[in-house]
């Protein structure tokens, strides 16, 4: 059989594009789980909230779709301030199993308000970006996917920069490698989990801003959180490099399997990858290994 | 008795043991011995690698070197088939489960001796039965009434003060058939008369139990007064092992204690000695 | 205690039931699930059945997450492995339905240990995500092997027969489920009394101790992740007789988490708590619906929100009760009654 490297080709960037919208709704996990040490399972949920978001500012309120986006950004930002606040908070110091349930529950009520809202049918979000096709060499690219993987590489380029200089993006790595010692050094670690919740909501929120204009918006885009969930489990729940290799992996080999084995095996590649991966680096590719002590 | 005398074979055997964590030498070459019916106490300042000594002989930690028991190499077994042998312990942060009350805890550390499967258990028929109630009765004629812990015996172990805590920990290592007693800083934190009570628990299950004892310790008081043999460690090496008498009069085993500015604690201490055999005999 | 009779008074000591009071309770407990058939429609004995069925699910995912403290998140999985076997078995070869339901629980058993085996390098909650892998990776076998699945139109089972018997209505399906669901829940409570539960707990607590004091982490994981899968594949086994067609879609990750949610509410490592969790969010969504058939006088489009209504609900169940009673409807329970047992004394 002829390979059609075209179509590799073509694919691949799709699955590449795609990736980058995993990568960017994987660093927001990452940056929750790096300083509150909370597996976030309802990241799907956020996203969702926030295209949801700004379909209500732009379609709803018929607002300038820019405007709009801020104001779904906003939404997000004081969500997260809202929940760290009433639910994470108090589940400070319980079993890991206890507060990543309590993720799950949030998911679910998101789930269910925006249905009430909405109403659980598909909707689509108002044109904003460029339509001319990409052509990369002679591969075509769905433009909408990759101005969105534009958009996504650029917001972590800015997030990299800012975890390496900005005051908080310091603070919440010190917070990160080490709770009592940043608290005790004068940092304020109950800002720095409240910081890191509105940061990563609004970055969740973006990220379903973009994927709900490739895909359009429904109240089961949560799903996009359990490819996430492969991403950061993939690259290491604590690494900000492996999410964004492992958002790019998960991106590339589900287009693969989507293309070449056929729809129903886009799930089952990413979760045998998720488990082939664990075998060998049981912390992820990049993730910090839990030193165990009698 | 324990060091001279000669012909028996030592209990523990520890050849060249040494371990690495990254740059850190925590162990480098120890070598010594337990011999039957002896409590041995390894000492040094801290971060000497007493705790790690511990674990590599637990085969927690995979170090290089020889470990026999009974005169059997054990390096090959995993942790639980050296628990089996007898490799009996307590840990220096208390590791008590803590979803369980303290007669539960105790008789966890019967497992490896029970034969009790998966479906003996759901039907709690037969041997299951029979083992339990064998394993109660046992625990409860032994240990419970030999260190007078009765009165928490359906206690959640977390609602225990700390004193009683550590003496659970010995109660599951007793019910481990232990061939030899590991314990981790059995009197760490403990006021005087806890201490008093500890020492007397350790040197009672020597004579009754007959079980030797490793003993890991910074209360020099009752290292010098209850050891046969003292074994120094300082920065992973051995540097010196002997009779208490011996070790006090050791140079370069002050000479590590003044490296930690714990000298004159331990001289202070040392001098204190025999101190404790009077509250024993009235106890 | 030390008398002559010492060993018949630990053997009373031990025992399931140690007071008389208690055997009473239990003795009338049981009496009433014998009577409640014959009183009960056809809409409670269904939900009965429904309940029981899901008790033994949520007490096998029990064993292993609240007393192993493995998070699992593919216990509907491996109720799906229960019930394919059982339809297959029932549909295919027509062996008698006890056998059927003992095969459900061994092949999920098996399969179960298959996805238990990363649990001893892979920790916490990278193992909690890793399950989530059992979950799409059955589901895509369900789904693809058509010769023994037929694929996504799934597996229509002939009604349970007993004797000659078809057990086709939720009255008679009763007498096979409720037995079943009793005899296990005493198995698993007899498990907590003997050496095997005991290094259950012990690895939840502190698995590198309990390696250290004897315990062998690998083969202890490993029988808890087949204890949790046959419970799973017997009660997936009855969800096939009671429902009687087995699909791919029957047994999603959603179910996984319910089951989940319903050990979190009943209160985690106990057995009343699984009990009580299960009976209590299989019965939420009833209760949700006749609020509905309330307001609709008020609010006529009620009926339209009681999907979204009950999503929300489920969510706000576990939020709430992590945050406010984090040991369950048991603990709640055990307050009830430590209250009454000194009533009318002020505690
Ligand atoms: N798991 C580990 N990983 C890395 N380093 C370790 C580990 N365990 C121990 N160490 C290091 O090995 C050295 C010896 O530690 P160890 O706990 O054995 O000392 P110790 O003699 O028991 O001290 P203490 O009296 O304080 O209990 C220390 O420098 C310690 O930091
Ligand atoms: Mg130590």
């Amino acid at each position: 059989m002829e390979m059609d490297w075209l179509l590799l080709a073509e694919v691949s960037l799709a699955g590449l594009g795609t990736g980058g919208l995993y990568a960017l709704t994987a660093l927001a996990f990452v940056i929750i789980y790096k300083a509150t040490r909370v597996v976030n399972l309802a990241i799907g949920e956020i996203l969702m909230l926030g295209a949801y978001a700004f379909f209500g500012l732009a379609a709803g309120w018929a607002l300038p779709w820019w405007v709009a986006a801020l104001g779904a950004l906003a939404v997000a930002g004081v969500f997260g301030a809202v929940v760290e606040r009433t639910i994470i908070r108090p589940m400070l110091g319980e079993s890991p199993i206890s507060v990543f349930m309590v993720t799950v529950g949030l998911g679910s009520m998101l789930v269910g308000v925006v249905e009430l809202i909405w109403t659980a049918d598909p909707h689509r979000l108002p044109e904003f970006m460029p339509n001319t096709p990409i052509l990369i060499g002679d591969a075509f690219l769905a433009p909408k996917i990759g101005y969105g993987f534009m958009v996504a590489a650029a917001v972590i380029a800015v997030f990299v920069l800012l975890f390496r200089f900005w005051r908080g993006g310091v603070a919440l790595r010190a917070t990160a490698s080490d709770q009592a010692a940043a608290y005790s050094v004068g940092i304020n670690v109950p800002g720095v989990f409240s910081l890191a919740w509105i940061v990563a909501c609004m970055v969740a929120a973006g990220a379903g801003i973009l994927v709900g204009s490739i895909g359009g918006i429904s109240s089961t885009m949560g799903v996009f959180g359990l490819s996430v969930l492969v991403v950061v489990i993939v690259g290491g729940l604590d690494s900000v490099p492996g999410a964004l290799v492992a958002g790019l992996l998960v991106g590339l080999v589900e287009a693969l399997a989507g293309a070449y084995l056929g729809g129903e095996f886009k799930l089952l590649a990413t979760f045998s990858l998720l488990v082939a991966v664990l075998m060998v680096h049981p912390y992820g590719l990049f993730g910090t290994r839990e030193i165990e002590r009698l | 008795m324990g060091a001279d005398a000669a012909p028996a074979t030592p209990v523990l055997e520890v050849e060249n043991l040494s371990l690495s964590f990254g740059g850190i030498r925590a162990l480098n070459g120890v070598s010594f011995a337990v011999q039957p019916g002896s409590i041995t106490s390894v000492i040094g300042p801290n971060g000497a690698g007493k705790t790690s000594l511990f674990n590599s002989i637990s085969g927690f930690y995979k170090s290089t070197g020889t470990v026999r028991v009974d005169g059997k190499p054990i390096d090959h077994l995993h942790p639980p088939e050296r628990a089996k042998l007898g490799l009996a312990r307590s840990f220096q942060n208390i590791a008590l489960f803590r979803g369980m009350t303290v007669l539960d805890n105790i008789k966890l550390g019967r497992h490896a001796h029970m034969k009790t499967g998966l479906l003996d258990a759901l039907f709690y028929f037969g041997r299951a039965r029979r083992e339990e109630v064998e394993l109660r009765r046992e625990v409860e004629e032994r240990i419970i009434d030999f260190l007078e812990i009765d009165h928490i015996r359906k206690a959640p172990v977390a609602s225990l003060p700390y004193g009683l805590q550590k003496r659970v920990e010995l109660a599951r290592a007793l019910a481990m058939r232990p061939r030899l007693l590991m314990l981790d800083e059995p009197v760490a934190g403990m006021n005087r008369e806890e201490t008093e009570d500890m020492a007397r628990f350790i040197l009672d299950v020597r004579e009754e139990w007959g079980v030797p004892v490793l003993m890991v310790e910074h209360d020099m008081g009752m290292v010098m007064d209850i050891s046969d043999h003292v074994v120094v460690l300082n920065f992973g090496q051995m540097i010196a092992q002997g009779t208490p008498r011996e070790v006090q009069a050791n140079p370069e085993v002050a000479a590590a204690y003044l490296g930690t500015g714990d000298v004159a604690d331990l001289r202070r201490r040392v001098a204190a000695e025999t101190r404790l055999p009077e509250t024993r005999e009235v106890a | 205690m030390r008398i002559a009779t010492a060993k018949e008074t630990y053997a009373a000591d031990e025992a399931l039931f140690d007071t008389a009071v208690q055997r009473v309770w239990f003795a009338i407990l049981l009496a009433a699930l014998a009577l409640f058939p014959f009183l009960a429609d056809q809409y409670w004995l269904f939900l009965a059945g429904l309940a029981a069925i899901n008790v033994i699910s949520v007490t096998g995912l029990n064993i292993l997450t609240g007393y192993t403290g493995l998070v699992s998140l593919g216990q509907a999985a491996f109720m799906g492995v229960g019930a394919y076997t059982v339809a297959v078995m029932e549909a295919r070869l027509g062996t008698p339905v006890l056998l059927n339901l003992l095969g459900g629980g061994l092949v999920a058993a098996g399969v179960g240990m298959v996805f238990g085996l990363p649990s001893l390098r892979v920790k916490g909650l990278y193992l909690a995500i890793a399950t989530i892998a059992a979950s799409f990776i059955l589901h895509f076998v369900f789904a693809n092997w058509t010769s023994v699945t037929r694929g996504v139109s799934g597996i229509n089972v002939p009604p349970a027969a007993f004797f000659g018997m078809a057990l086709d209505t939720p009255f008679k399906l009763y007498w096979l489920i409720m037995p079943i669901t009793v005899l296990l829940l005493l198995g698993a409570a007899n498990l907590f009394r003997t050496r095997v539960g005991r290094a259950f707990i012990a690895v939840r607590d502190r698995d590198i101790s309990a390696e250290v004091l004897g315990i062998p982490l690998l083969r202890t994981k490993l029988t808890s992740f087949a204890l949790a899968s046959f419970y799973a594949g017997v009660a997936g086994g009855l969800w096939a007789y009671f429902f009687r067609v087995v699909t791919p879609e029957s047994f999603p990750l959603l179910l996984s988490i319910f089951l989940l949610a319903a050990i979190i509410v009943g209160g985690m490592g106990t057995i009343l708590g699984g009990i009580l969790g299960a009976v209590f969010m299989t019965l939420v969504p009833e209760f949700l619906k006749l609020l509905v058939g309330f307001v609709t006088p008020v609010w006529p489009d009620a009926a339209v929100h009681l999907s979204p209504v009950r999503t929300v609900v489920f969510g706000a169940m576990i939020v709430g009760f992590l945050i406010f009673e984090p040991q369950g409807l048991a603990e709640m329970w055990r307050r009830t009654r430590r209250f009454f047992h000194l009533w009318p004394f002020k505690t």
